[in-house]
């Protein structure tokens, strides 16, 4: 089973997304949340790197979109917007969660 | 006498919600504004992220602070400087900001733009001719 | 700490704030006047409905500098003073009527 990485801090502001990235393995998934949502959102300067990553599929967490007033047609297309529920539930899907904090 | 008028500007850098850094700044604004001084905000890196509009945190359970920001004005806080380039690497317009206004009482409550959005060249000149500068 | 409003228990802070704003209800102005030895008129009431819409719309408790400057602006420049307000709430515009309004203390008040 896939792991899942999750990343809670701003891209623009800490290492943790790019370093994420340069770990995630194909077929594993990375869930955005609280800041780390802004690296989800189009038209940024560090919008290719999510673009650019092979095989792994990206979920951002919508309660923490709309606090922070960005609408899901900011989202980069192709990222899947989940709420708590599914949060859990990829959770408890995947082999073990790597929490990039 | 009353003493000399200083100049504080302080700077925002930080998202909303993530850390209590942009609330805490707004309180200390807040609370600096009794003082009587020469008082600006910048908005500059993740900072600009406290000023986007529509924001609604119902379902996260925390304090929608946004509102506030358009306190300021009652604060005699009208300058608020949102740096351009930040805005920018976010895919962000002005358009996004909230419309943050000011009443001027000397010409009728007169509404006025209280958002400047300024280039880094010119938010270095703007820190330059400050007295205090805070960071948040 | 508690206050008793028609037979509902309503949680304050150690100051007579109320711990929570939704608690809020006319009865809870009443009491806490009455606690003070404060008769509420339409001119108090006024300045009560004005700090919560206040509230509703900035999320904070102004602090009494603005709340004069708004009140003369909304309510006429005659009580749009302190020694209006004052007169009102003797133990401070700020303090007293953000306590009776359901409001938490106003930012900047020590």
């Amino acid at each position: 089973m896939s792991e899942l990485h999750t990343v809670n801090k701003s891209p623009f502001e800490k290492s943790s997304f790019a370093s994420c990235l340069e770990h995630v393995l194909e077929g594993s998934a990375v869930l955005l949340y609280e800041d780390g949502i802004y690296a989800a959102t189009k038209g940024t300067a560090v919008e290719g790197k999510l673009k650019s990553a092979q095989g792994v599929k990206f979920y951002v967490l919508g309660p923490d979109l709309k606090a922070r007033g960005l609408g899901e047609d900011r989202v980069i297309d192709g990222v899947e917007i989940v709420d708590y529920e599914a949060f859990v539930d990829l959770a408890a899907e995947h082999s073990k969660v790597v929490a990039w904090v | 006498m009353s003493e000399a008028i200083k100049k504080f500007l302080y700077l925002n850098r930080r998202a909303p919600y993530g850390t209590i850094y942009a609330w805490e700044s707004l309180e200390v604004v807040l609370i600096g504004a009794a003082f009587d001084q020469d008082v600006s905000l910048a908005f500059l890196d993740d900072g600009v992220y406290q000023i986007v509009k529509g924001q609604d945190t119902a379902a996260i359970e925390m304090k929608n602070f946004s509102p506030t920001y358009a306190a300021l004005g009652d604060y005699d806080v009208t300058k608020l400087y949102v740096e351009k380039e930040s805005l920018e690497e976010r895919g962000l317009t002005i358009d996004d900001l909230m419309d943050l206004k000011w009443e001027d009482e000397d010409e009728d409550w007169a509404e006025k733009d209280s958002i400047k959005v300024v280039s880094r060249f010119e938010l270095a000149r703007i820190m330059e001719g400050q007295d205090v500068v805070f960071s948040f | 700490m508690a206050i008793e409003v028609n037979g509902k228990s309503i949680e304050t802070d150690e100051e007579g704030y109320l711990t929570n704003l939704n608690d809020w209800e006319k009865g809870v102005a009443e009491i806490m006047a009455k606690e003070d030895d404060l008769e509420l008129t339409d001119e108090h009431w006024d300045i009560i409905t004005f700090l919560r819409e206040y509230y509703e719309e900035y999320q904070i408790a102004p602090a009494v500098r603005v709340l004069t400057k708004a009140v003369g602006k909304k309510l006429g420049k005659e009580k749009g003073n302190s020694k209006y307000l004052y007169g009102l709430f003797p133990y401070g515009p700020g303090k007293q009527a953000c306590r009776f309004a359901g409001l938490p203390k106003p930012t900047g008040c020590i």
